[in-house]
């Protein structure tokens, strides 16, 4: 077994561009389900936005990189209009399985064959990335140390992603300590007594509901600016690893999603090399294949003993639970 | 809390606020919510079938009835939580038909709820905050700089601060609003209400699940309201309190106002009687409610 | 990836056939991997290839299956060249079907039919040329094709409603929407094929067995985990994230032991019996359907005539009335979870026949039609998650008629949306006073 590879791999995914990209897609979602309340099970939609956004600006119209993150995060708005404005008075478990099934819609029409030209269907789309690595001010070459060593283009999505969650922290941090933020989480308490004082309820999830979708958006842009966009990703259970992540540092913090998206990461990344090593050098007595399997029925109990036993996460406010009833 | 239970000086009742002779329906000198044909049915249940209502303006209203008489949805009607399936109703002479909650509470029409809705995981100070009208950093772009609202805030925190002192809530602000008694929350929830500075208060059972030593303290605190010139609409079931603070009983029996008038009047009506008690018409009211009056008390 | 090369958005005819190959690949859900598609299990050790031509002419895009014993099927695509080739595991004879839907119009297979049988000899390849010529398709007509879309839809939603009633119930008395109810689906399935194939059991008592293990596993879920989380008082939306927990838990379960391809369960090739005009039903969907309606019949027998199924409707009704009126809701809500669980694993064993094929996240493929069933019939209620199954089953078969079958799931989930934007009490729930 090759500790040292291993472990560069798991220190590598600290900064590693699914990181970035889960860390703004829980940002979103802790707009939506720990600050709003919004039980938003289609974050996965929403990055598929992005992504599909970004790239079919560039593949189709030739727009530059900027203009495709503008796609991308004009196209999750009005998906959020969309599904929002008929579904945002629904009831938390409905607004679930509302959102649950848009997001899958959304896919299953990426995903269908009715439009290959756009969407390259099965394939998804790849061979966006001039307009990007033509802006990249860093030279050519290779940067770093130890396991962070990438070339030019490496830190270019790494950069630009990092920066792109600092913003989008910030933002987040300026909304909660504001009035905004407070009337947002007293509709999470209790969206009648908020109402009842002369708020525009409405109003207030349908922006909560657009600002978090933007973020999975740009999630959903970070995920795809380094390689290609493939439908296989956008499933269901990116929702649920999303979720498992945001739980896991606090749905109701600044920082919880950050921190909960790197722990998930650097665990994936470290089991996902080290199970099959262990299984190949014998000392699991299963298949590689079988040995990468176990990271997965790990992410699901994990998400089941947060629930459980520590809902607000290792952020969160002990006293500040911050489930829906 | 002793203090809270030491008798006040009862205060006057207003008096002549309706005109014509007292029925159902009757027309108020000066009416601050008039109601026209209101119905709603929940499938082929009628709950609430009101021809006429006007409610008197600077007074304390009463609207009692039996359990199902239709009292909490003639409220959410009349303040946009719920849709009639027919009817007109206007509060200040503005028409408030068809208008969502959120604005009627804007127009000065504040209510609170029979179950209290304290917004738990928020702290005392952040629920009073929250009711302020009009804050300018509640809107989405100017809530991301703190200069635009600062002063607001402020000026508001103040506010919120002068009505916890009032409600003896003052030493709690930095709890959460989960960690207050039932009677607590009814207080916060009521002190709330009026950061939002209505003209017309609703109370949901405002006495429901609290404990009888803040009783007094919340008659008191309605009684205040009248004397601040706020007008106050509340549904109750006690009789002794409502004998106690109420100008004007309002009676609902099956959806329908079967009797109104003052409160002692009202008492005397066999209609009302009939309705609330049935089979038990020997009964004092104030005796049926499993509670003291007042007036014993005292 | 092939398309990185292409900075230009136009395609040429090679990048729409791989295109193509890769989305039918994916949509019978029997490769995970997209990838170069007109060839297919290349590390398997033997082959069988073959040629697709039109007078001479070779024909690119035409969708062959392969099927062989062990419950093996694959399918590839003919390449620009009208080539096609695949690995097979064992010496075996292998059935080859050219899919004359994909073929352009108005040709047809002129040599032969356009079923093969073929044996891999000691050479260990084998290949098989299909010769195509102007010729009269056996076109069904919209009518037979709709009938046998009906009777396709009905089975789909006969099985569908075995996996809703039971989600419906648990629903209706404890207030959970359990996602992990597909992996409940799933393992009737995965039982199915593991006492049948593993233990080798006959498959009559390998599906009694696999359901009766299915219900065992529904009150090992109760007891070992939903009745302390009730106890502990957790709210819906919790209990329902737990549910997602414990269903990605058990999704890979399955994967870790089944792995990530298809499996079969013993006679999945069953023959077909022609019923009229073009319509015919295979001997397991006949089987399949008359189970379900036994099942079902049994069920509802159980849920209006017995005690335990009346103190069940008590629950769902209102649970603190029937708690005070002295029903022990622990006991009932156990005894749902059996239920629930034993028609899930039921549904689990229809399903991978009516696929073909077990696969570890089958119950997740039907888990959104579940709940679209659930929903449409009225939260809670058993009859309505019933009639809602019968209704998505029959519309996902039948809209297939008219918009791609990729895109068939697709009518559904719509209809779920806006099912709970305006009818949220479902087609036959009450509407509930507010406040």
């Amino acid at each position: 077994m090759d500790w040292g590879q291993i472990l560069s791999n798991t220190a590598s995914s600290l900064i590693g561009p699914a990181t970035i990209a889960y860390a703004l897609a829980a940002i979103g979602l802790s707009v939506h389900f720990g600050y709003a309340g919004l039980i938003n099970m289609g974050i996965a939609g929403f990055m598929a936005i992005g992504a599909y956004g970004y790239a079919i600006s560039a593949l189709t119209f030739g727009l530059p990189w900027w203009a495709g993150f503008l796609v991308g995060i004009g196209a999750s708005i009005v998906f959020a209009l969309i599904l929002g404005i008929p579904t945002l008075r629904l009831r938390g478990d409905y607004l679930a399985i509302v959102t649950i099934a848009a997001a899958e819609v959304l896919r299953l029409l990426f995903l269908t064959g009715e439009f290959d030209d756009v969407t390259g269907s099965a394939d998804g789309l790849s061979g966006y990335h001039a307009s990007f690595r033509a802006a990249n001010p860093i030279p050519d070459g290779t940067y770093g140390f130890g396991p962070w060593t990438y070339n030019a283009n490496g830190w270019w999505v790494r950069i630009l992603g990092i920066a792109i969650v600092a913003i989008v922290a910030l933002i987040v941090w300026s909304l909660m300590r504001s009035p905004w933020g407070r009337v947002l989480k007293g509709i999470r308490e209790d969206e009648d007594a908020v109402r009842a004082l002369g708020k525009n309820v409405f109003a207030y999830k349908l922006q909560a509901l657009m600002l978090g979708g933007v973020f999975g958006a740009l999630g959903g842009i970070v995920y795809a600016l380094p390689s290609a966009v493939n439908p296989g990703v956008y499933v269901t259970s990116l929702t649920f690893f999303v979720y498992t992540a945001l739980l896991l540092g606090g749905a109701a913090t600044i920082f919880g999603p950050i921190l909960g998206s790197v722990i998930f990461w650097v665990l994936q990344t470290f089991l996902s090399n080290v199970l099959p090593a262990l299984a190949t050098s014998g000392i699991l007595p299963v298949t590689s294949t079988q040995a990468s399997t176990l990271r997965f029925v790990l992410v699901g109990v994990i998400l089941m003993l947060i629930v459980i036993f520590s809902p607000q996460g290792i952020l969160g406010n002990k006293k500040e639970l911050t489930f829906v009833k | 809390m002793s203090s809270d239970v030491t008798p006040n000086a009862p205060r006057p009742k207003s008096t002549g606020l309706h005109s014509g002779p007292i029925q159902p329906g009757v027309a108020k000198v000066d009416p601050i919510i008039v109601a026209d044909g209101i119905k709603r049915t929940f499938g082929g249940l009628t709950a609430v079938d009101v021809d006429h209502l006007e409610v008197p303006r600077h007074a304390i209203t009463a609207l009692i009835g039996p359990n199902g008489a239709g009292k909490t949805t003639l409220f959410n009607l009349l303040t946009g939580f719920d849709k009639p399936d027919a009817g007109t109703w206007s509060f200040d002479g503005q028409s408030l038909s068809g208008k969502p909650a959120y604005r009627v509470a804007r127009m000065g029409q504040v209510r609170t709820f029979q179950l209290t809705k304290a917004l738990g995981l928020l702290t005392v100070l952040e629920n009073m905050k929250l009711g302020a009208k009009e804050q300018t950093g509640e809107k989405f772009w100017l809530s991301l700089f703190p200069g635009f609202w600062r002063r607001q805030e402020a000026a508001i925190e103040e506010k919120a601060r002068e009505l916890l002192v009032k409600f003896k809530l003052d030493a709690k602000e930095a709890d959460f609003a989960a960690s207050l008694s039932g009677g607590q929350r009814k207080l916060l929830e009521m002190a709330r209400a009026l950061m939002t500075d209505p003209t017309l208060v609703m109370l949901d059972e405002p006495m429901a699940g609290v404990n009888p030593a803040l009783t007094q303290s919340l008659l008191d605190k309605i009684l205040d309201l009248k004397d601040e010139g706020m007008t106050v609409l509340f549904v109750e079931h006690d009789m002794a309190m409502v004998r106690h603070i109420a100008d004007w009983v309002v009676v609902m029996a099956e959806g329908r106002i079967v009797a109104e008038g003052p409160p002692a009047d009202v008492m005397q009506n066999p209609a009302v009687i009939d309705a609330y008690l049935g089979a038990h018409q020997e009964l004092d009211l104030g005796v049926v409610t499993g509670r003291h009056t007042a007036d014993e008390v005292e | 990836m092939a398309l990185a090369k292409h900075s230009t958005f136009r395609r040429s005819a090679g990048l729409v056939s791989l295109l193509l190959t890769a989305l039918v690949a994916l949509l019978t859900f029997l490769s995970a991997s997209p990838a170069s598609a007109d060839e297919a299990n290349m590390d398997e050790p033997f082959r069988v290839s073959g040629n697709v031509q039109n007078k001479g002419e070779p024909l690119e895009d035409v969708l062959i299956t392969v099927t062989g014993p062990g419950g093996y099927e694959v399918e590839v695509e003919t390449d620009a060249e009208g080539k096609w080739r695949v690995g097979v595991p064992e010496e075996e004879e292998y059935e080859v079907t050219l899919d004359e839907s994909t073929l352009p119009d108005g040709v047809a297979v002129v040599e032969g039919s356009n079923v093969r049988t073929v044996e891999v000899g000691p050479a260990g390849r084998v290949s098989t040329n299909f010769f195509i010529g102007v010729g009269e398709r056996n076109v069904t007509s919209f009518f037979d094709q709709f009938v046998e879309r009906l009777a396709t839809g009905l089975n789909f939603g006969l099985m569908l409603a075995l996996a809703s009633i039971g989600a419906s119930l648990v629903f209706g008395t404890t207030r959970l929407s359990n996602f992990a109810h597909a992996e409940m689906v799933t393992f009737g399935a995965v039982m199915a094929y593991f006492l049948s194939v593993a233990i080798a059991l006959p498959i009559y008592l390998a599906i009694p067995l696999a359901v009766l293990l299915s219900g065992v596993f529904g009150l090992a879920m109760d007891a070992g985990l939903w009745r302390p989380l009730r106890r502990k008082g957790l709210g819906t939306v919790q209990l329902m994230i737990v549910s997602i927990g414990l269903s990605l838990a058990l999704r890979y379960i399955f994967q870790f032991f089944i792995g990530g391809g298809t499996v079969q369960l013993p006679g999945s090739n069953s023959p077909q019996i022609p019923l009229f005009g073009a319509v015919s039903l295979s001997v397991i969907d006949i089987v399949s359907m008359a189970i379900s309606i036994v099942v079902i019949a049994a069920f509802a027998f159980w849920l209006l005539r017995t005690r335990i199924g009346k103190a069940t409707r008590a629950i769902s009704d209102n649970p603190s009335l029937a708690a005070a009126s002295g029903i022990d809701v622990d006991r009932v809500v156990r005894i749902v979870w059996i239920i629930a669980a034993g028609l899930a694993g039921l549904a689990g064993v229809l399903y991978a026949y009516y696929r073909p094929g077990i696969k570890w996240d089958m119950g997740a493929q039907i888990l959104l039609l579940v709940f679209a069933a659930i929903t449409l019939g009225g939260l809670g209620t058993a009859f309505g998650a019933l009639v809602g199954s019968l209704i998505v089953g029959t519309l996902v078969e039948i809209s297939s008629l008219w918009i791609p079958a990729d895109l068939k799931y697709v009518g559904a989930l719509v209809l779920l949306i806006l099912i709970l934007l305006f009818r949220p009490q479902g087609i036959l729930g009450r509407r509930e006073r507010i406040g």
